[in-house]
């Protein structure tokens, strides 16, 4: 089955956090990455995005919360919809969809000389927004982030002095303190321990309940253990990235239709 | 019974065999770093023994007298009321260079295109080269006549605070007019300074701020500023050395006095380095004594000054902030 927008959309109107992606292409100066990208990630559910090196994943990712733009040489063109409308409309601020659409990056990037209690509460700062608990925000984040129990007793000591998993887990802690409708997570484990990563994927188990997640992993067993639907991104050599084959995450990995995709679940390249 | 290994459980001592690119090489960097060092300490004693003939007809009266009249019959010098002036001078200048220095870098790193960049930075290293000269001629010359109205309207209408109000109505040659100047002559060297350090904030941290929705603006404050705390104080402070030191800027726009009063508007200053360019050619053994012991004076001044500067930048490039 592949997931086309109408089907899904129209069941799930009334839910907030449907990111679409519309014949999404970008450019680095004269150089194209991805060429007509087009991808559901219905909401309430985990889309992996896989695919070798270099094919754009963090490129598109990027674009869907508009990152990408920071980028002084960056070009797109296509449209991304978050609950049909267009995060690229001349109306809309950057800032305000970056606010409802988290990032989680692939190297651990805590604000160093914050506490963790301030790292947790550092987007609701920038954006401006005062909450009536603030004590309430952090505990709730960090046990979603399942950090809590580690760093209970020490949210005054500074958010850099954690170890480098416990970082990370801090970074989804504060993104998710803001209450995103999406987390976009590029690569969130490959710095990780075992351990760590165990629980960050417990954590993103957690919070699709409420929040759509996006994740690029280059973990094919990653890719399975948390994701609904899976797209396999390839680029031919000197060639933009495209999505060869995208849907159900079961379909990809024990019956997919192209023989690329085949071969790269397999480990057979890549 | 204890094996017998326990009781060689001590700490073993690793030898080290340096090849010999590795000991010329210290070499070479503890010989540069030491001879530094020498010569400092050289030119302190020399201007220690030329001084010393000052120093024993004055006594403690050189650092707690204003008047400064070696050549009476009775010579009575002290440097108190030009080490004022120098100070005040050097904080105007650095009241209005700190500010537009970060300004200046926050443009030059995070706000200038990115084609405008490299060519606006190159001119303000290029303002640092312009000789003092040409600054003290340009204020003497053009702010002057120009400052002088802003002069008067701020001492009107603020002249409840003390350092804007004059007891007669003239205003050229003060202290004012060549802080601005000095401040000109040390906005390049700090921006470039804080230039630098800014330009060294983790991206990762920048784009994290970014993803939460931070306007540019907010991003700026939450992580450039904090991570270059240690490069604004540092970059202050050397600038605080080069104000210290300003010498033919400042001797061309003021009028030398030699009291302490609070005004900052009115006319009349003074500065150690003016002090000394105005005077040594016609100083006779004592006032040249005179000279130097200010000189050395202010030697002490700077020297504290860009040590602590130094060890500030050193302290701070973790990023972690600095806690002064
Ligand atoms: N900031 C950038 N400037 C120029 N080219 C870039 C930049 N970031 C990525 N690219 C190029 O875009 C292509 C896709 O990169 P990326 O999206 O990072 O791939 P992936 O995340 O799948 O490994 C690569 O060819 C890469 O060289
Ligand atoms: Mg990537």
């Amino acid at each position: 089955m592949t997931v086309t927008a109408e089907g899904v959309t129209n069941v799930e109107a009334t839910k907030s956090g449907a990111l679409e992606a519309r014949a999404v292409s970008a450019w680095f100066g004269n150089h194209k990455v991805l060429e007509n990208v087009n991808l559901f990630m219905p909401p309430q559910s985990v889309t992996a995005l896989i695919g070798p090196s270099g094919c754009g994943k963090s490129t598109f990712l990027r674009i869907l919360n508009r990152m990408h733009e920071l980028v002084p040489i960056a070009q797109l063109s296509g449209e991304v919809l978050l609950d049909n409308e267009d995060i690229y409309a001349a109306n809309v601020r950057a800032t305000h969809t970056r606010a409802r659409i988290g990032m989680v990056f692939q190297k651990p990037n805590p604000f160093p000389a914050m506490t963790i209690y301030e790292n947790v509460l550092s987007g609701l700062k920038l954006t401006g927004t005062t909450v009536p608990n603030p004590d309430e925000v952090v505990e709730t984040s960090l046990r979603q982030a399942s950090l809590w129990n580690e760093v209970k007793d020490r949210l005054d000591s500074p958010g850099g002095a954690l170890s480098g998993g416990q970082q990370q887990r801090l970074c989804i802690a504060r993104s998710l303190a803001v209450q995103p409708d999406v987390l976009l997570m590029d690569e969130p484990c490959s710095a990780l321990d075992p351990t760590s990563t165990r629980r960050v994927e417990e954590t993103i188990h957690d919070i699709k309940q409420r929040v759509t997640v996006v994740i690029v992993t280059h973990n094919m067993q990653q890719a399975q253990r948390v994701s609904q639907q899976c797209a396999f991104f390839l680029a031919e050599e000197n060639q933009p990235g495209y999505i060869v084959e995208a849907g159900l995450t079961t379909d990809i990995f024990g019956n997919p239709k192209d023989d690329r995709t085949n071969d790269y679940v397999n480990g057979r390249f890549g | 019974m204890v094996p017998s290994q326990v009781t060689t459980d001590v700490p073993r001592t690793l030898l080290r065999t340096p090849t010999r690119s590795d000991r010329i090489y210290r070499g070479l960097a503890i010989g540069t770093g030491l001879l530094t060092l020498v010569i400092l300490a050289l030119i302190g004693l020399n201007l220690l023994l030329q001084s010393r003939t000052a120093i024993q007809s004055q006594g403690l009266r050189f650092l707690t007298s204003n008047a400064w009249s070696p050549q009476q019959a009775e010579p009575s010098f002290g440097i108190k009321a030009v080490l004022y002036w120098t100070i005040i001078i050097a904080f105007i200048a650095l009241a209005i260079a700190i500010p537009v220095s970060i300004a200046c870098a926050l443009y030059l790193t995070e706000l200038a295109p990115r084609q405008l960049q490299k060519p606006l930075r190159s001119l303000v290293d290029l303002l640092a080269a312009i000789p003092s000269l040409i600054y003290g001629m340009w204020g003497l010359l053009y702010l002057q006549p120009h400052m002088i109205p802003f002069a008067t309207w701020i001492s009107t209408k603020l002249d409840f605070v003390p350092f804007l109000r004059v007891s007669r109505p003239s205003f050229s040659s003060s202290a004012l007019i060549a802080g601005v100047v000095v401040s000109l002559m040390v906005i390049p060297i700090c921006t470039s300074v804080i230039r630098e350090v800014f330009s060294q904030t983790p991206q990762g941290e920048k784009e994290a701020a970014l993803a939460m929705g931070a306007t540019r603006w907010e991003m700026i404050r939450t992580v450039v500023l904090p991570f270059g705390r240690g490069g604004i104080i540092g970059g202050s402070m050397l600038g605080l050395g080069r104000a210290l030191g300003e010498t033919i800027a400042v001797a061309l726009i003021i009028s030398p006095i030699f009291v302490i009063r609070p005004s900052v508007v009115e006319t009349g200053a003074n500065s150690v380095a003016s002090l000394i360019a105005l005077r040594f050619g016609e100083a006779d053994a004592l006032q040249r004594s005179g000279l130097v012991a200010a000189g050395l004076a202010l030697f002490g001044l700077t020297l504290v000054v860009n040590t602590i500067a130094a060890f500030v930048v050193a302290r701070s490039r973790s990023g972690a902030g600095v806690d002064i």
